[in-house]
């Protein structure tokens, strides 16, 4: 068994290198499907996070998982599965993606200045019967679910990184 | 502390004791506690409830996204060559080789580095060190492990900065890396810190690694064959992908 190389925080000066153009874009464009994926990510305090960086893991709307390289340069056609999103200013995300095929949710890895060790959760679009949403209780199953935004046509995630609503994060064992 | 205290009922098909054996091991020393106070900025933005166990053949998790042809530049791995003159400081060659948890290579991933140039000063517009920008040097690379598993860049070395955390807080010289197994839940961002540096032992980044053989790993080796005659200098540092993928799933290993 070889023993894990240790994880070190992103810090806050990774914005010249790993965002790149389209990072958000995973749906193709103008794809009727596209959904969009808004929110926020906040600290202990209920303060705005403007440094995290978000990566999103998903699979294709056919329920591939194999996904398809060409994320960082999208050739308009390809559904790789990956996307990448830093938060602005204002501690706000927005994704445009396709649901994915099979399962009710999409993978997130969170990293931000701060985080010695990224996190992992997922963003559930549906109550569906589902292994994970099963074994949590009401109210941090809800820490989970993507809630429908009808006023700007978006399902709104919000990460709460601490405190009294503070999103369930995940360790695959 | 109990998993079940924390969440109601454990998921299906694991007894209490091994899910509380897990949530353990997650606390584990290979990596650093998110709660960690002498660095600072942990403080409101670690969880206080630990990462709930997940162990489904089935989670998206266990794939991961895959990367080729399009997605780097055949420039792209050397950082001293993204300008029309050369860049200040002493050239490096950084090379390794990536594999996961049983020793496999993690062959054509996408891994990616960034780095403050030579005096100490990231290009990027928040960085305010009093420290020299370079015109010649933007400090990023990408490229995708070979067959094998093996990477390699040419930049330069990176020079240590200071930062807010506490009086005198400087940074050792580092480069970040950013890493991609064959699953999401093997995704790794760390630093890699060069051997010898007096700065090591009074930082709280590297520090947070509570397992001294662990921070250790953190630590590339000077490596006179990777060196290019009248060049540059060779410095390997080879890297384990530890997580779970449906390989590491399937075969049991931890």
């Amino acid at each position: 068994m070889n023993q894990p190389t240790p994880s070190q925080t992103i810090g806050p000066f990774y914005g010249h290198a790993l965002p790149f153009a389209g990072g958000e874009a995973m749906a193709p464009p103008g794809h009727p499907d596209t959904l969009t994926l808004h929110g926020h990510v906040y600290d202990g305090d209920g303060e705005p996070v403007p440094d995290a960086l978000l990566e999103f893991w998903q699979p294709g709307p056919d329920g591939s998982r194999t996904g398809e390289p060409g994320s960082l340069g999208r050739n308009g056609v390809d559904f790789t599965g990956f996307g990448r999103v830093p938060t602005d200013a204002s501690g706000h995300w927005t994704l445009r993606t396709l649901a994915p095929g099979g399962v009710p949710y999409l993978c997130v890895a969170v990293f931000a200045r701060g985080l010695l060790h990224h996190l992992f959760t997922r963003v559930y679009l549906s109550e569906a019967p589902d292994p994970l949403l099963d074994s949590l209780e009401p109210e941090l199953r809800r820490t989970l679910m993507a809630v429908a935004d009808p006023a700007v046509r978006a399902h709104r995630f919000d990460i709460h990184l601490q405190g009294p609503k503070e999103t369930v994060f995940l360790a695959f064992r | 502390m109990a998993v079940r205290q924390q969440y109601g009922k454990p998921p299906d098909g694991l007894d209490q004791h091994v899910v509380d054996t897990e949530a353990a091991d997650v606390r584990g020393a290979d990596h650093p506690p998110r709660d960690f106070p002498p660095y600072v900025g942990s403080r409101l933005r670690h969880p206080r409830r630990p990462p709930f166990p997940v162990r489904d053949p089935e989670a998206v998790e266990l794939r991961g996204p895959v990367f080729g042809a399009t997605d780097v530049g055949p420039l792209d791995h050397d950082l001293t060559a993204h300008h029309r003159g050369e860049p200040l400081g002493e050239r490096v060659t950084v090379s390794g080789r990536i594999v996961d948890s049983g020793g496999r290579p993690v062959a054509g991933q996408l891994t990616e580095i960034w780095q403050a140039n030579a005096a100490g000063r990231y290009a990027h517009q928040l960085d305010r060190h009093r420290a020299p920008l370079d015109p010649h040097f933007t400090g990023f690379g990408r490229c995708l492990t070979d067959a094998d598993g093996r990477y390699s860049f040419t930049t330069v070395k990176p020079g240590a900065y200071p930062w807010q955390n506490h009086e005198n807080a400087w940074r050792p010289a580092h480069i970040h890396f950013s890493l991609f197994g064959t699953a999401f839940a093997q995704r790794l961002i760390t630093q890699m810190y060069f051997p010898g540096d007096p700065l090591l032992e009074y930082d709280p980044i590297f520090l947070s690694v509570p397992d001294e053989a662990a921070r250790s790993r953190l630590v590339a080796a000077y490596d006179p064959r990777l060196s290019v005659p009248d060049w540059s200098l060779g410095y390997r540092w080879d890297i384990v992908l530890g997580g779970t993928s449906a390989t590491t799933f399937e075969e049991g290993e931890r």
